[in-house]
């Protein structure tokens, strides 16, 4: 202990750097690979734009895609936990698929008219939800134990699941579609009615500023408190107006797509409004799913990072055999990460088919790959012990952006998914060059 | 207070089988306080798997294990954990993914009243740990992927003795080391050795072993050979041991030791 202070010399390594970005980088401490992939997000978005004469780029078409991405965004914060870990999940479209059904028949059938709460009652969204998550987390648990205990590879478990939760959606209804959901339900898959407006908008933009000027704050606390190297002040204020920028920015856009005409006039008929001679403007402001999206990115990220759980779920991936001999039960960490993307399939479920408003057999099918192939052109890696969530978020984001512009662009859907299988394959060989390299 | 005669561990007639190859049959060893027993046989003699049921690693078809003369129940690695049995495995047993201070404290991180995993005091207490076993030792934030195999090392003793552990089984520790490196876990055994910790080394080359153990047992084909204590024997005769199994006179049988 006594040379203690030899060790930890308060020194942060930026002050080694000579080039001036290097220096901004190293001192941010930001990750590049997820500033590399945010500028191809750029680069796609900007060349989407010219390409659709501009039409990529506006307020509409970016509200648009953060609520079409929240669905497969819910999910690929558990595949990444899932592929850290070695294993797979291909049935997640077909959980999707299943817990919507059984959501739609619950707040259709089961709850308004079996139980005679009435359509409407406001209990019902709820009571639904719950059900769906209990149905979510019962297959995850069920697949989760198939794996750890039985040992039966992740691979066909769930391909075993892909087959069994999609016929099993077919099955509860015959094969019929259901709708339409609850009204309430329905605000969970957004649109003008599903989104915060501008006001409530702004205030999670200044709540969540103040989140990350208090999580910068109380690392550099924490980082004094124990002596350790902090970054230089300049880094944390840059970082501190990067978050917030982004974050006013996003706002900014949701708040600049305003309601469809009619929707608003109808609107100021029904509350006695005058319109103007313009036209009434009424922000849409975020989207309920968008927010949904977010949170769980946000809880998922905490247990991830500042969890013992999380921490086991990497420490699993890199070393499963020295998780095991560090007395991790290892086992049962697995089925909780499977009864977590059960969960997370559950949200999903609910996203898509208050959207759609409507529960149909064929609801999130393709939904596992699109999942998986998010996650890993999010830099998760297939061999295990690697992705972040940030990232593979950034991943949807990318998959979703390379889909609606290629709408926009008028691309026929066979081109689409050459295109989408095409960019996936070089991210990933991207990706192998860049972890290469940086050895 | 316990006797100080009673031994730190006594196992008695260990066997296990895979498949029908008895890879430990009927093994018998013992360690005390402050001891440092050497675990010599060639590859494939069943040390490692003798020593991988005291940790836990393994589960005994047959054999009592006792630990402070009472017997102990192993079924795992968190119950050998729980005996103060710490092992630092020939495959370096660390994460590569995850830095350092997260492989210290593997499976017993420190938490803050919040729940949270407690990073800068388990980094902290990493460096202090790392600190007094390998001065030079920096690279905290990286993963151990990045470290050198006895920067690794050092990180996988340093989880052995930061959790107080009492019985130390280290298999092969030093195979993956340069001459200095090795030196340095030399000097390491003898200060745990001075705090009354009993160490198990498993090696397969006596060389690394015979100069830092107060006695060896050898074993060949799942079976003790015989033991000595390291002031009996030389080092040829306890080669002798390994390769054909031919007790000397300093040593005593067991039970796989050959007639003559």
């Amino acid at each position: 202990m006594a040379d203690q202070h030899a060790i930890s010399t308060p020194t942060h390594p930026s002050s080694f750097a000579q080039n001036p970005i290097q220096r901004f980088l190293v001192a941010t401490e930001i990750d590049t690979r997820l500033l590399g992939m945010i500028g191809a997000l750029a680069i796609i978005w900007v060349g989407f734009n010219i390409f659709s004469g501009g039409l990529f780029l506006t307020p509409r078409n970016l509200w648009n895609l953060s609520v079409q991405t929240a669905s497969v965004a819910v999910m690929v914060t558990g595949m990444v936990l899932v592929i850290v870990t070695r294993n797979i999940d291909l049935s997640v479209g077909s959980i999707l698929g299943l817990v919507a059904m059984v959501m739609g028949i619950t707040q259709t059938e089961i709850l308004p008219v079996q139980l005679g709460l009435g359509l409407g009652h406001p209990l019902i969204w709820m009571l639904s939800l719950l059900a769906g998550l209990v149905v979510g987390v019962g297959i995850g648990a069920l697949q989760g134990a198939i794996i750890a205990y039985l040992r039966v590879p992740a691979f066909i478990v769930t391909l075993g699941g892909y087959l069994v939760w999609r016929g099993a959606a077919w099955w509860v209804t015959m094969g019929r579609t259901v709708a339409p959901m609850d009204s309430t339900f329905q605000l969970i898959g957004g649109g003008p009615a599903g989104s915060i407006g501008f006001t409530w908008s702004w205030v999670v933009a200044v709540i969540a500023c103040c989140a990350i000027g208090a999580g910068i704050f109380f690392g550099r606390q924490q980082r004094r408190r124990f002596n350790f190297p902090q970054r230089p002040l300049w880094a944390e204020l840059s970082l501190a107006i990067l978050g917030c920028g982004a974050t006013i920015a996003a706002v900014w856009v949701a708040n600049a797509y305003p309601w469809p005409v009619r929707i608003a006039e109808n609107y100021a008929k029904a509350n006695g409004l005058a319109v103007p001679d313009g036209g009434l403007f009424i922000s849409h402001g975020i989207a309920i799913p968008v927010i949904i999206a977010v949170a769980v990115g946000v809880a998922m990220t905490f247990l991830s990072r500042r969890t013992r759980f999380g921490r086991y779920v990497y420490a699993m991936g890199g070393n499963p055999e020295a998780a095991e001999l560090a007395g991790i039960n290892t086992r049962w960490v697995t089925v909780k990460i499977f009864m977590l993307m059960g969960g997370l399939c559950a949200i999903a479920a609910a996203i898509s088919s208050a959207r759609l408003n409507a529960a149909t057999n064929a609801l999130g099918t393709l939904d596992e790959l699109y999942v998986i192939a998010a996650a890993v052109i999010g830099g998760t890696s297939l061999a295990g012990g690697v992705g972040t969530i940030a990232g593979a978020l950034l991943g949807a984001v990318v998959m979703q952006s390379l889909q609606s512009g290629m709408v926009l662009m008028g691309l026929d859907s066979p081109l689409q998914s050459i295109v989408v299988g095409i960019v996936l394959v070089f991210a990933v060989w991207l990706d192998t060059l860049y972890r290469r390299n940086k050895q | 207070m316990l006797d100080a005669s009673t031994p730190l561990v006594e196992m008695t007639d260990i066997s296990i089988a895979f498949g029908g190859i008895k890879a430990v049959d009927h093994a018998s060893i013992s360690l005390n306080r402050g001891e440092v027993v050497g675990l010599l046989g060639h590859n494939g003699a069943g040390k490692s798997t003798l020593i991988k049921i005291l940790s836990g690693a393994y589960k005994r078809d047959a054999g009592d294990i006792r630990i402070n003369g009472e017997t102990a129940t192993i079924n795992n690695p968190r119950d050998a954990k729980s005996y103060g049995i710490e092992t630092i495995y020939q495959q370096l047993a660390v994460a590569d993914n995850v830095d350092a201070a997260a492989n210290l404290f593997l499976g017993r991180e420190m938490i803050t009243p919040l729940g949270t995993l407690d990073d800068a005091a388990m980094e902290s207490r990493a460096r202090e740990v790392m600190g007094r076993l390998n001065p030079n030792f920096r690279r905290f934030k990286e993963p151990v992927k990045a470290l050198s195999g006895g920067q690794r090392q050092s990180v996988a003793i340093a989880r052995a003795i930061l959790f107080n552990a009492r019985i130390l089984i280290m298999d092969e520790p030093t195979a993956a080391l340069g001459p200095q490196e090795t030196a340095q876990v030399g000097d390491l055994i003898k200060q745990l050795k001075s705090d009354g910790i009993g160490i198990f080394l498993i090696s397969h080359d006596i060389h690394d072993v015979f100069d830092l153990a107060d006695r060896v047992v050898v074993m060949k084909n799942g079976q003790v050979v015989g033991e000595a204590r390291t002031s009996e024997v030389t080092k040829d005769e306890v080669l002798g041991m390994i390769i054909m199994g031919k007790v000397p006179p300093g040593a005593r049988p067991g039970p796989g030791a050959i007639a003559g």
